[in-house]
This record gives structure tokens, sequence and C-alpha cells, in this order.
């Protein structure tokens, strides 16, 4: 098992010091390799759920076991150290870093893990996802699509053992949605790198064989969705 | 990626906004080195005008300050004149001699010698043997008591204390510049420097003489400033204006015959002519009222400039006495006396430098601290200002795995190369204004500076930091610390961010 959640709990404190209680997970796991599509409402607490498993966030209360090792008390040094040598990350709106090339965003991915920046290995995922000719392209100088390409290599530079892919799609055109759909699958079954992929799309979702809604693992799904009127998270 | 890397590109990124921090923060270090250069040229040039070679001014009475700006710096105004017979007070016998040979006085006396010794051979035909002797006792006798009052039988009153001891007849101008009559001593015996041991030297030509066949009395040296300014070589004919810069131009020409190298004293900035040429000038000699003052004496020896010593005044006079420890008592003694004041002008620096210069140049210096708060506050400012919009690019880095201390480290490193940009930036546009006046300055006071060479040590003491250590090399890296510190508070903030809410 890679990941392991049990009664994890995560509360927001609201501007106006009322606690808002945003996900109550009695259990969830994801197997190594196993690729998992995840769908819900806007203001679900999809995003939030994303952040745990990073550690991006930390929560309240519940044990997130990560191949067999709970993060969940770890402290912040220690959680940016295992995000960096274990978990990818595609954002909705890419987050590749302006001042630096296509090249260099993904050597960026490489920076803060344990294995030393590999040139020839980045070269190789921009090859992987068809951008060998834009290596030296600023995010600027690529569309959109090529932009995400971008992202999914970085995601993957630091061969990462779980893949988070926070609506990947959710920016790009419909004519490559599919093919950065079928890139992040692909590449996640060459490197045996796990997936959870959150999306809105149920033609995204009916491709994969395990289909989760966070309404039916979090508890307090329908309830955030009404008090955050799908604001937040 | 190392983080150097990450930070200068995003330093890059910003390009305008990080081009301007770092001219403010270069303007800041050009200010300091033209600050701290100004101050070390001001200071040693101190050190090296104060190190006369003599050690007391003696002129006519009247302000102390005033003698010491006009006999040393060749500034203010002459006070009054002295009399010759005064600086002769201050030499030894043989010289007293030579020189009084050629006055009335000693004409009027030698005259009247001449008829005593008359009187004497006469009474002594007449008066047989026992006249003869009492005659001769009493020409004795006389004798012993000329030599008690005439002034060229004995030493001079000072000539004891006294080491050297130069004439100055100041007064004429040859453009802006002074024109000073001495003696060739001036730069034959008298030293200069910080230690006071070095010769005077030329860059061209040689000292000028008392009188030579080719030009007679009339030759003139230059200081390096006067040549430089003026367009004078070897051989330039010099017509001093009499009195100001504005007065009569004198018919008499003096021949250059020599060109100082750079001193950094006063004396670049001096004209030197022979002071027997001074004297032979239009209105220079005092006038002698021949039949009043020595009952129509016919003075049938003078000079070979035809000058008595009647027609002698001077103004001042470079006094370096035989041994230290003479001095104060021999000031005292002048002093007490009404003829003429004798002042320690190192003394008169000091008291000048004490309430002028060394505030001026605290005042300075506070500026400079001034202008490194204001540096390393633009870079705190500009860095801070782009941290709203780096929140997410921050979180970026964050998500990617970078410890909070990783970000810090880069916003300090961004701060680092601003600072240290505009710091060389400064460096180089203080150093190149320095160089590019390093002529003016030269010329002013003889202290050349070079495009690599640091600000002299503001300190007095050479065994203290300040007095051997270039401030450039305490402040300037000091400023790129502070500028490094004072990124400190948006790296905190950058410390801060949230990632989760950021991303």
């Amino acid at each position: 098992m890679l990941l392991q959640i049990d009664d994890l709990k995560k509360a927001y404190l609201q501007p106006d010091g009322e606690v808002l209680p945003i996900l109550d997970i009695p259990s969830y796991e994801v197997d190594k390799g196993e690729q998992v599509v995840l769908i819900g409402r806007s203001g679900g607490g999809k995003t939030t759920f994303l952040h745990s498993v990073a550690g991006i966030t930390t929560v309240d209360s519940g044990q997130i076991l990560f191949d067999s090792n709970p993060i969940q008390n770890l402290p912040e040094e220690a959680r940016d150290r295992f995000r960096a040598d274990n978990i990818g990350y595609v954002y909705q709106t890419f987050n590749l870093l302006s001042p630096f090339t296509a090249l260099e965003n993904v050597l960026l991915g490489m920076t803060f893990s344990k294995g030393k920046a590999d040139k020839e290995y980045a070269n190789w995922l921009l090859e992987r996802v068809g951008l060998s000719h834009r290596l030296t392209h600023k995010p600027d100088a690529l569309s959109v699509g090529e932009q995400q390409r971008v992202a999914v290599a970085r995601a993957l530079a630091n061969k990462p053992k779980l893949l988070l892919a926070d609506e990947p799609t959710a920016n790009i055109d419909p004519a490559n949605q599919q093919s950065i759909i079928d890139l992040i699958r692909e590449t996640c079954n060459e490197n045996d790198v796990a997936l959870i992929m959150v999306t809105h799309s149920m033609e995204v979702a009916d491709q994969f064989d395990r289909l989760d809604k966070l309404d039916d693992i979090n508890e307090l799904a329908p309830a955030v969705t009404a008090a955050t009127g799908g604001s937040h998270a | 990626m190392n983080l150097w890397n990450i930070a200068y590109r995003s330093v890059k990124q910003r390009r305008l906004a990080s081009m301007l921090t770092s001219i403010s923060m270069a303007l800041g270090v050009t200010l300091v080195v033209a600050v701290l250069t100004i101050s070390g040229v001001v200071k040693t040039s101190f050190e090296t005008s104060t190190s006369l070679g003599y050690n007391m001014v003696v002129g006519a009475k009247g302000g102390a300050l005033q003698l010491t700006m006009n006999s040393v710096f060749y500034l203010s105004e002459p006070i009054e004149n002295i009399p010759y017979e005064y600086y002769l007070e201050f030499l030894p016998l043989e010289q007293r001699q030579a020189a009084y040979e050629n006055s009335y006085k000693y004409q009027a006396v030698s005259q009247q010698d001449e008829l005593r010794n008359v009187v004497i051979s006469t009474t002594a035909a007449t008066g047989g043997l026992a006249s003869s002797i009492t005659q001769e006792i009493l020409n004795d006798h006389l004798d012993q008591q000329l030599e008690q009052v005439l002034p060229w039988k004995r030493q001079g009153k000072f000539s004891a204390f006294t080491g050297l001891v130069i004439p100055l007849c100041l007064g004429d101008y040859f453009g802006t510049f002074r024109v000073i009559g001495t003696t060739p001593a001036l730069f034959n015996e008298l030293k200069y420097g910080p230690q006071a041991d070095r010769q005077y030297t030329f860059t061209e030509g040689r000292n000028f003489v008392t009188h030579s066949d080719e030009h007679g009395f009339y030759e003139a040296v230059v200081g390096a400033t006067v040549a430089r300014e003026m367009n004078l070589t070897l051989g330039s004919e010099i017509q001093p204006s009499h009195g100001a810069q504005s007065g009569e131009v004198h018919a008499t020409a003096f021949t250059v015959v020599g060109i100082l190298d750079s001193t950094g004293t006063p004396n670049d900035r001096g004209v030197f002519i022979n002071m027997e040429g001074f004297y032979l000038m239009e209105d220079h000699a005092k006038p002698v009222d021949q039949e009043e003052d020595f009952q129509g004496v016919e003075v049938d020896k003078t000079a070979p400039s035809g000058l008595t010593l009647e027609n002698r005044e001077i103004t001042s006079m470079l006094l370096l006495t035989d041994n230290p420890i003479f001095a104060p008592s021999l000031e005292n003694t002048i002093n007490e006396a009404n003829t003429a004041q004798a002042v320690f002008p190192i003394k008169e620096i000091s008291i000048l430098f004490d309430s002028f210069v060394d505030p001026a140049r605290d005042l300075l210096l506070v500026i400079t601290i001034l202008v490194c708060l204001v540096s390393a506050v633009s870079i705190l400012v500009s860095i801070y200002n782009t941290m709203s919009e780096r929140r997410k690019e921050i979180a970026i880095l964050r998500s990617l795995g970078a410890r909070r201390n990783t970000v810090m480290f880069i916003i300090m490193i961004e701060s680092f190369i601003l600072s240290a940009f505009g710091g060389i930036l400064g460096f180089i546009c203080g150093h190149g204004l320095i160089t590019l006046g390093s002529d003016a300055i030269e010329g002013r006071t003889g202290i050349s500076i070079g495009f690599f060479e640091f600000a002299p040590p503001l300190g007095m003491n050479p065994e203290t930091i300040m007095g051997s250590v270039s401030p450039e090399l305490m402040i300037i890296p000091g400023m790129i610390l502070l500028s490094v510190v004072a990124g400190i508070l948006p790296a905190i903030s950058a410390y801060r961010t949230d990632v989760s809410q950021s991303l």
C-alpha cells in the first residue's frame, strides 16, 4: 500500500472566527502504481485533500501513512523533504516559473530532492512529453498545452512515487485535453508512479479503472459545499 | 540548479526594478567613494602641508593665523614688513658682516673710523711716545666698546638657536599665483614630506641662483601647478603684477630656470623669484633718505645689485630652530619685543583644522553613513515590494520541496546580488569620477590617485585600523553587508508565505 488514510479531519478557521470543517475521511487507500480519478463538486475539499496528502497543509487529526510512514505529524521541514522526494504535483494553472526555461523548470523539480539535478533525465523527460524542440523556451513562449506538458515533466523530475494532478486539463483547449491525460497516465505507468487525478470532467473520469467520488469518501462534502458556496478548497 | 542561479534568474526577470535598485546603491557607493577620497586627500594633504621642514614663522606683529596663512600657504594678505636687520639677527657673524658691509650704517662708521685713525696718527706724530701709547690704549678700549654696539661685530642675537632661516618677500602676483621673493636655500636646504626628509626636485631645470651670467638677478622657479596652469616652460618669462592680482605689471621679467616636481605642498602653487631681483623691481626697494638718515654719508660699497642693506625689508621668515627645545623660549623672546611675532604654524593649522576642517570631515562621514543606510533601505523596499507578486513563485518553489530556509536564503542571495552589483558599479563610477578629476586633485594637492587606488586612511595614527586601512575597504563591504541584512525583512516575508493559500 502506498497511501493509507485513516480518520483524516481538517477544518479551516474563518476570518469571523468560526471553524469550518472541510475534510472528514474515515478511510482511503491508494496502492503503488495505481491510478485513481477523484471527482467532486467545487468547494468539496478536493484541493485540500491533495494538499494534505502532499504535506503542503497540515491536518487536524487522523493518520496519513505514505509507504507505511506516518507523515501527518512530521515537522514542516521534514514534510518539505518528503514532498521533494516522493510527490509530483501537476496544477490546473501549470505553475511554471516564468524566469526559467522549460528545461530549467524541469531541473527545478529535482533541485530540492535527494538526488542531484540530472540534466540528461530532464532532457529525456521533455523529449518524452514531446518538447525536445522547446527546451530553451520560457513559459511565455509556450502554448498552454506545451506549458502543461512541461509541468508534467517537472512533476516527474524527482522520480516521485505519487503524482497528484489537480484538474490538469481545466485550462487546456479540448483538442489537447486528451493528449495531456494520456501523457500523464502513460508516464505514470512507465515510471510506476501512482496517480490521483482530480477532475470535473466525466469524460476524463470514465477512462480510469478506479473512480472515487469525494462526496462518498468525505463525510462533510455536502455540508462544506453548501457552506463555502464552492469558493473554498 | 543551484540557489545562486535561481536567485540570479529571479533578479534578471525583474530587470528594470533590479537595475534601478542597483543604480541607487551604486549612486550611494559613488558618493561614499568620493567623500572618502576627498576626506583622505584632505587629511593626507594636511599631513604633507604640516610637515613643513621648519617649526616657526617670524613676521610682523598681527594675526598669528594670518601670518601662517600667507607665509605657509601663500594665502591671505601679508601683514607688514619687518626690518632686514631683524632677519640678520638670526645669522652668524660672517654673514652679518657681509650683509652690513653694504649699508649706510657701516659706511658711516667706517668713515668715522678713518677720521679717527687720521686723528690718532696725527696725535702720535706730534705728541711723542707717551701720547701714542695713551691713544693706543684708548683705541683698544673704543674697539671693545664698538664690538658691543656695532651689529656687524657680533653674532646675531638668535643665531645660536637657528638651524635654518629663509626670508620671504611677499606681495606680488603672477596671474592668480603668489610671487615669493626668497633665497635659493628654500629648495637647496629646506626639506618637505611627511617626515620632512624629502629634497625638492625639479621636473625640468634647476634651482634659481642669486646671480647668473645669463639672467643676472632675474631667475625664477615655479611650482608644478603654476607651470601647468600658466603653460610655463624653461625659458618662459614672468612679469609679476604689483601688490595684487590686478596690480600694475612690473617691467622686470624673470626667466623660469626650474619647474618643481609636484610636492603636495603649497609650493606647487608658488612662483619663486630671487629675492635680490625682487628688490630690484620698481617700488620694491625701501627708499633711503641719505641726507636725513645718514647725514649725507656716501656709500661707496653696495651689493652687486647696487642695493644697500637699508633698501631691504622682508615679509617674514621660515625658521627651523637648531633644536626644537629652543623653540618655546625663542618664540617667547621674539613676541615680548616690539619688532616681530613668532608663531608655530602647526599649532595655528591645527586650530584651524580642529575648528573647521575636522567638523566638515565628520559631517561628510555622517552623510556617508546616511547614504549607506538609504541604499540599504532602498534595497529592502525594492525587494519587499516585489514580495506580494512573488508569493506564488515562492509557493511553487515550496511545493517543489524547497524548505522555508531555502526560499529565505534565495531572497538573501538576491539582495546580495543587487547590492554587490550596485557596490561594484558604484566603485567603478566613484573611482572613474576620481580618475577624471585626478589631474585637478594632483594639481592642487600633489596627491595622485589612480583608478585602482583606494581612498587614503582617515585616521591620523598609522598603528590603528582607521589610520592604516583604507575606509573604502571597510565601508563598501559594510554597505553590501548592510544591504544583505536589509534583505532579511523580505526574506522573512518569503519564509512566512502560506503555500496552500498562495498556490
